[in-house]
């Protein structure tokens, strides 16, 4: 599963940290959402796909988030 | 029999006569299980639509072509004759993008999730000194005035900057503002009073400023004095009406559930905890306003532009396909262990509420704090809803321990 945020579309809620705060955080200098990183590990997708799904400003994108991609 | 009975067109605000005394007056359910939309009348007698399914309310909150502009001229309004009242300033949860993301955009450094994070002891701090004062001496007290009101009060006078020894004054202002049983000039008179408090302290900080948010909007060279007062507004109402109903309708819910208590002793536990009392309670039962720009297709009707709807956060919140499932209670009850993580109750899109950190992190300290220091609390004579109010709480909650 591969993240990616469109910064113009935050509206910095925080939704994204509190869901899934080991791979969002927000930016000290204008509070925009932020990648810790952008490659995500299986046992974080749902928290992830969640705070996609909870994002108010539809800022996040997942992609490769198939079940075929999660095997061998 | 040779006519079909016609539904008369629910009035808003529907009243909150029957029903759970927890739960949002009865005909917002009731629409809501007629289908996602409903046709509605506001007190001036203009229709709008009652937006009552999870996936409608969501689009309502996050599509542009819902305006929350309340200077539109079709703006559903909750007061007869209100539209008087509306200013060429409104603080910016009614404004569209850009100028409303150009402000919110002033304070969401106050509000990050790590700041508020690094507020938790001091939230902590303001909670067992309310809790020292209450049961100093006494055995009951009554809950609002004297813990649910003061915490939140306390939190958003200390970052605001607000001298908390005015409270009395803005709280009873706040008050009228909120009740729909005002008048149109007791509105006008409050809104009136309210701002000027917050321009005079604004100006304050402009000469003398200190380490709070509104020394920081005052100082800015971007912000007009006018728009600055009305943010201050805004953040004082919403900082302490919201968080102080939520902790008492909360206190009270589990009052009557106190084998779901325990779900709030485990530091695991407790947020998902709160998210379903947010879930469950949600507080502005009226619904959030917005008007059609275009024409929309939404579930399976057609709003006409320049209609307006009302985006009802509590029967979203109770929808069964979302919130429900094997195992579960039915929506409109307690269950502290269901996944509530989806719930509206700080709205959807653009303007979902700024300060959802902080009262959650409030929210969790108060609720955690009150029963593991208090485990026998318990009610001790006749509560009090406010049923009056556009934000739904409690007028009082006697309690012993």
């Amino acid at each position: 599963m591969q993240v990616s945020v469109d910064r113009d579309r935050c509206c910095s809620s925080g939704m994204c940290v509190t869901n899934a705060p080991e791979v969002f955080d927000q930016d000290d200098r204008d509070s925009l959402v932020m990648l810790r990183q952008t490659v995500v590990p299986p046992e974080q997708f749902d928290d992830v796909r969640l705070a996609a799904e909870l994002c108010p400003g539809r800022a996040i994108t997942v992609t490769g988030d198939g079940p075929a991609r999660t095997g061998a | 029999m040779t006519t079909a009975p016609t539904t008369p067109v629910l009035a808003l605000p529907a009243p909150h006569s029957g029903g759970c005394p927890f739960g949002p007056p009865p005909a917002y359910p009731e629409a809501a299980a007629t289908g996602p939309m409903t046709r509605a009348k506001l007190p001036d007698g203009d229709l709008c639509w009652l937006v009552t399914g999870f996936a409608e309310v969501r689009t309502v909150l996050s599509d542009r072509r819902f305006s929350a502009d309340i200077r539109h001229p079709a703006f559903p309004l909750l007061v007869a004759g209100a539209r008087e009242l509306i200013t060429d300033n409104p603080d910016f949860l009614r404004l569209d993008d850009p100028e409303h993301a150009r402000q919110r955009r002033m304070l969401t450094g106050e509000f990050l999730v790590k700041r508020v994070e690094e507020l938790r002891p001091e939230i902590q701090r303001i909670v067992d000194e309310a809790l020292d004062r209450m049961t100093a001496g006494r055995t009951t007290a009554d809950l609002v005035t004297d813990f649910a009101l003061p915490v939140p009060s306390l939190v958003i006078c200390l970052l605001l900057g607000v001298p908390y020894e005015d409270h009395d004054r803005f709280q009873s202002l706040s008050r009228t503002m909120l009740s729909r049983e005002s008048t149109v000039e007791q509105l006008r008179e409050a809104q009136e009073g309210v701002l000027e408090y917050l321009r005079d302290l604004t100006t304050r900080k402009r000469a003398q400023p200190e380490d709070d948010v509104l020394s920081r909007l005052a100082a800015r060279d971007d912000l007009s004095a006018e728009d600055a007062a009305a943010m201050g507004v805004l953040l004082l109402v919403a900082g302490h009406e919201t968080t102080a109903n939520m902790i008492a309708l909360s206190t009270a819910l589990l009052l009557d559930h106190p084998e779901q208590i325990p779900g709030l002793a485990d530091p695991a536990t407790l947020p998902g905890a709160v998210e379903e009392l947010l879930r469950l309670l949600t507080i502005v039962h009226t619904g959030l306003p917005r008007v059609a720009l275009e024409d929309v297709e939404l579930g399976g009707v057609t709003v006409r532009a320049g209609e307006g709807v009302m985006a009802m956060l509590s029967t979203a919140n109770r929808d069964e396909a979302v919130f429900g499932g094997a195992g579960r209670r039915a929506t409109d009850e307690l269950d502290l262990h269901r996944d509530a993580r989806r719930q509206l109750a700080f709205g959807f899109g653009v303007h979902q509420c700024l300060g959802q950190p902080l009262a959650r992190a409030e929210l969790q300290i108060a609720l955690e704090t009150l029963f593991r220091r208090l485990p026998e609390l318990r009610p001790a004579g006749e509560r009090a809803f406010r049923t009056e109010s556009f934000i739904y709480g409690m007028r009082s909650l006697p309690v012993t321990w």
